[in-house]
């Protein structure tokens, strides 16, 4: 974990006049000139065999009058990564060439950095706003832009203590709410932007038929925001001939929180329980990769019980992901709610355990730096250990008793296909859906973190990249967790729970780091900037289902309307992870 | 409960006419068969919506209250459950749902977020609570309320039904039809609320000055 | 055969089923209750729950864990004649710590000499703002401001707690948690002892 991440590749010697080291304390990888960013990218992907490139973002170094966009590049045979950087000067437009063509997985976190920072990635062939609708005013995650509740730079405010008269902030803003409006702005002159770039996008896959042929109109249907089955308030805008997709474009940001805004203001300590609200279901995982990154930029160790402690939760947690997807699932397919009731119950008996862990059921806020809050209580722990003994694997069972041979649902699943291992691949597709394609990348095992290099478990792997495989993975996947879970709770040694004394200011010392977990969903990212001040410079969440949604549209398109359903519920999406 | 009984408490019916008569008053019906099925709107925004869910299933089961049947559509739906964060561009989706139900129509804010803004309340995408354009009938604290602590608000909700008289209740009253009909909002370079616009206007232009 | 997968499947659901009316009958027949009793609900939330899953809030109430935590209150020590002993100091720290900044406090100032005195004019904590983090009762050095139990606080209209409001006995704080109490009582008691032991050194010396 102490070695460098760049030491297996010597990109300078192969570019010495485009690339040069990135020499900043703290600081690792390459800092590739902007003319030469597809040529180096190009030899990155086929020469060194990055074949995977997971995070894409925007830094705004406002001082250094410089935006910085960032990439991290991993190969799928595991390993560490290569971090390459783009220097520009801060000067509108910024501009910077877009990598689509080399990874498409690039995709949404190009557009996203236009969204947020302004960064124009030229080239790209559908940059429009992601987050935000098409005429907001402004980029909000530059660091001269100010929302309309500002306060002060950084938490603590200090309107809170010593002279804490309770006001709503709706009093100091001028507009009497979360508003912000340009000086002069005339509302009732105003006239909205129109949706036609969306749908005009939307064409690209639009097939020619002969001139001959029939002429046919396509249909554009909107699905959501509003809709039972997007997993929350996703829209989906889809263009049909008949019932066979044609063209199909997420639309999102229906909750996007200013997660990263928000935790540029926090201390460190205080972005944990922001951490919480993610990706809901497993609130343990995201706490585990937020801590991760920070505990490295910190560069402490982390107590011996604390991280087998961690694992517990981390898994339990991936086996009520598993079983609510399960659950989830079957109600898109239409067996409306009596197998996810069943999941659903035995999810409560493992929220139980996380409640009497740390307090909460959901948003659980359990790790802190260099270990956790609390020591698992007896009664607690015999409660995991009747679980993972005996209740989870014999309803496990009773689970693919209920389901896998029932023919609607084989005919339903069998030979769907979802993805091919090599178009996972380019769109940056992690987690089970990957894998379930025949590419046996996990985290745990490929780039291990915490302690997951003791366990003995198997990567749970599939060659079909059907809809079969993608559902049968899951149940994989919950037998090799409580195999670690097995073995965790054997290891785990007495002792405490914490290297670190309980502060909440923590000194954070300057650099920047990349920490990344196996969530239940995939490759859960944190990229943390520290300049040595409480609060983090650059906070930005590389989320699983955002990045694995950039795969919808290519598995979806030539596949009927009534599968699209399906084939969404497959990359397990959770909005709050997936809009922040 | 005493509410609970159609019946009002100070009629004596014999005995053996008990479960076939009933004496009360219109208001009472009403509420009765309003309080006991509340259908809540198929909707979910984000954390609090896992635990709305987590509400219906077997272990707290809302079904007990006559509140299980969810509707997907606004049409045929009584109360509006805001469960989760408000945000700015989904706020126009929420008003047009609130829009299309039928009355009588009740909005609860459940959680934190739907009350107020909650801990992103100083987000820049993030409505500072749904009752800036909704009429919210009962706020649940929490991040994220239990299932319990939902069941618990809505109980608050039936008492707060049992007390509603059909002469004064918001959706019958004369000249009271815009209490019904919330103007859409607009997505202009910040959430436009177009009954302020004269407000904006005059802020945006002191602005300007200042 | 075709429908052998439904019918394996089925049979789980009549087993399921079946359980409901075998588990209640056992519960009958071993003389126990298993609704409305303690005992009957911490059997439904273990391993060997099977048949009716369902806690019938509020006739019953889950058995809530001692480390459950809703919104913050702070704690009062008894006094005579009532006097309610504020074991806040208005340090702040729970302020500073707060993630979305819910709390506001007014610290007390000696009219005559304008010094701080440590005690709370007014404390307020916007619970529609609170995200129930706990992190002001994990770092309050005091054991002044905890986590509640008492999730049944739906109202009518925003929520604006105050000092009044949020205030609740030592006892209470006691009868929600008692071994973190009896634990940080203890505490307390050591670190006043020694303080006294170290404060009858020091005249003699």
């Amino acid at each position: 974990m102490a070695t460098p991440l760049t030491a297996t590749v010597d990109l300078v010697a192969r570019f010495p006049d485009s690339v040069s080291a990135d020499a900043r304390p703290g600081y690792t990888g390459f800092i590739v000139k902007k003319e030469n960013l597809v040529e180096v990218a190009t030899a990155i992907r086929d020469e060194f065999g990055y074949d995977l490139l997971t995070a894409v973002t925007g830094v705004d170094y406002l001082a250094e009058n410089k935006m910085e966009v960032v990439y991290h590049a991993y190969k799928t045979t595991g390993g560490t990564g290569l971090i390459f950087k783009v220097q520009v000067d801060r000067v509108d437009p910024v501009e910077v060439p877009s990598l689509y063509d080399i990874w498409a997985g690039v995709d949404f976190q190009e557009r996203e950095a236009y969204d947020l920072l302004g960064i124009r990635f030229t080239g790209h062939p559908d940059l429009r706003r992601i987050l935000m609708w098409e005429g907001y005013d402004g980029h909000p995650l530059r660091k001269d832009w100010k929302e309309p509740f500002f306060e002060e730079e950084a938490k603590p405010f200090k309107s809170r203590w010593p002279d804490g008269q309770h006001t709503f902030a709706e009093n100091k803003n001028p507009f009497r709410d979360n508003l912000s409006f340009p000086a002069g702005f005339d509302p009732e002159a105003y006239q909205p932007e129109n949706e036609d770039d969306l749908y005009a996008s939307l064409e690209r896959f639009r097939s020619k038929g002969a001139d001959d042929a029939l002429k046919t109109d396509h249909i554009v249907v909107n699905m959501g925001p509003h809709h039972p089955s997007t997993h929350g308030v996703l829209r989906v805008a889809i263009t049909l001939d008949g019932e066979t997709i044609t063209g199909l474009k997420p639309v999102m940001g229906y909750l996007h929180r200013n997660h990263d805004k928000i935790g540029e203001r926090n201390t460190y300590l205080q972005i944990i329980p922001y951490t919480d609200r993610l990706d809901y279901f497993n609130s343990m995982s995201n706490n585990f990769g937020y801590v991760t990154t920070v505990e490295k930029l910190m560069k402490i160790p982390v107590a011996e019980r604390a991280e087998y402690i961690r694992v517990i939760m981390a898994e339990l947690s991936r086996i009520q992901n598993h079983l609510i997807f399960i659950g989830m699932l079957m109600n898109d397919l239409g067996t409306m709610y009596t197998p996810s009731l069943y999941a659903f119950e035995e999810r409560e008996l493992v929220l139980d355990i996380f409640e009497a862990v740390s307090g909460a059921r959901m948003m659980c806020n359990y790790f802190r730096f260099g270990g956790v809050v609390r020591d698992i209580p007896d009664f607690a722990l015999q409660k995991i250990k009747d679980l993972v003994y005996e209740r989870l694997p014999s309803k496990t069972d009773e689970m693919e008793r209920f389901l896998n041979e029932n023919e609607v649902l084989v005919a339903r699943l069998n030979g769907m296909h979802v993805l091919n291992a090599e178009d996972a691949i380019r769109y940056s597709v992690t987690g089970p859906v990957l894998r379930a394609a025949g590419v046996p990348y996990d985290l745990r095992r490929a780039d291990p973190y915490s302690i997951y290099d003791r366990f003995d478990f198997d990567v749970a792997v599939r060659y079909n990249g059907d809809m079969m495989d993608n559902y049968l993975i899951r149940f994989d996947e919950i037998r090799q967790s409580l195999r670690i879970l097995e073995q965790a709770l054997k290891q785990m040694p007495e002792g405490p729970i914490n290297s670190q004394k309980p502060q909440y200011q923590v000194r954070v010392p300057a650099g920047e780091a990349y920490g990344r977990i196996e969530s239940p969903k995939g490759e859960l990212g944190f990229y943390v900037v520290s300049n040595g001040k409480p609060n983090p410079y650059r906070y930005h969440v590389r989320p699983a289902s955002f990045v694995n949604l950039q795969a919808v549209e290519k598995m979806c398109v030539g596949a009927k309307i009534a599968d699209f359903v399906a084939l969404l519920a497959m990359l397990d999406i959770v909005m709050g992870e997936l809009d922040r | 409960m005493e509410n609970e009984k159609l019946s009002l408490p100070n009629y004596n019916i014999p005995e053996d006419l008990e479960h076939v008569v009933a004496i009360t008053t219109i208001d009472r019906l009403y509420n009765w068969g309003r309080r006991s099925s509340v259908w809540p709107l198929m909707f979910g925004l984000a954390c609090c919506a896992i635990e709305m869910i987590a509400a219906q299933t077997a272990r707290y089961d809302m079904a007990r209250f006559g509140m299980e049947v969810m509707r997907p559509t606004p049409r045929q739906a009584d109360m509006m459950l805001v469960s989760g964060t408000v945000t700015k561009k989904m706020l126009p989706a929420i008003i047009r749902l609130y829009n299309q139900m039928p009355e009588p129509k009740y909005v609860v804010a459940m959680g934190a977020c739907a009350s107020s803004g909650g801990p992103f309340k100083e987000g820049y995408n993030v409505v500072a609570g749904i009752d800036k354009f909704l009429p919210v009938d009962v706020y649940i604290p929490g991040c994220p309320p239990t299932p319990q602590a939902l069941i618990a608000g809505m109980i608050k909700l039936q008492e707060k039904i049992d007390k509603q008289s059909i002469k004064k209740v918001r959706w019958y009253q004369k000249g009271r039809e815009d209490a019904n009909y919330v103007p859409m909002p607009i997505l202009g370079p910040d959430l436009i609320d177009v009954r302020r616009n004269a407000e904006i206007k005059q802020a945006a232009a002191v602005k300007e000055g200042a | 055969m075709y429908g052998k997968g439904i019918l394996k499947g089925l049979s789980v659901t009549w087993k399921r089923f079946w359980d409901t009316y075998t588990e209640d009958i056992s519960w009958v027949l071993r003389g126990k209750k298993r609704y409305n009793t303690t005992e009957g609900i911490a059997h439904r939330s273990s391993k060997d729950t099977k048949g009716i899953f369902t806690v019938q809030y509020p006739e019953e109430q889950l058995i809530v864990p001692e480390e459950m935590r809703y919104v913050p209150f702070l704690v009062y020590d008894e006094a005579e004649e009532g006097k309610k002993e504020v074991r806040c100091t208005s340090c702040g720290i729970c302020a500073k710590v707060c993630p979305p900044q819910c709390i506001w406090i007014v610290r007390t100032n000696d009219p005559a000499t304008g010094r701080p005195v440590p005690v709370p004019t007014e404390f307020y904590i916007d619970m529609d703002i609170c995200m129930n983090c706990g992190f002001c009762a994990e770092y309050c050095p005091f054991d002044a401001i905890k986590m509640d139990h008492d999730f049944d606080i739906a109202a009518y209209d925003r929520s604006v707690y105050n000092l009044e409001k949020l205030l609740k006995p030592a006892s209470y704080y006691a009868s929600i948690r008692p071994e973190n109490a009896a634990r940080e009582d203890e505490a307390r008691r050591a670190k006043e002892a020694a303080k006294a032991a170290k404060a009858e050194v020091k005249p003699a010396a």
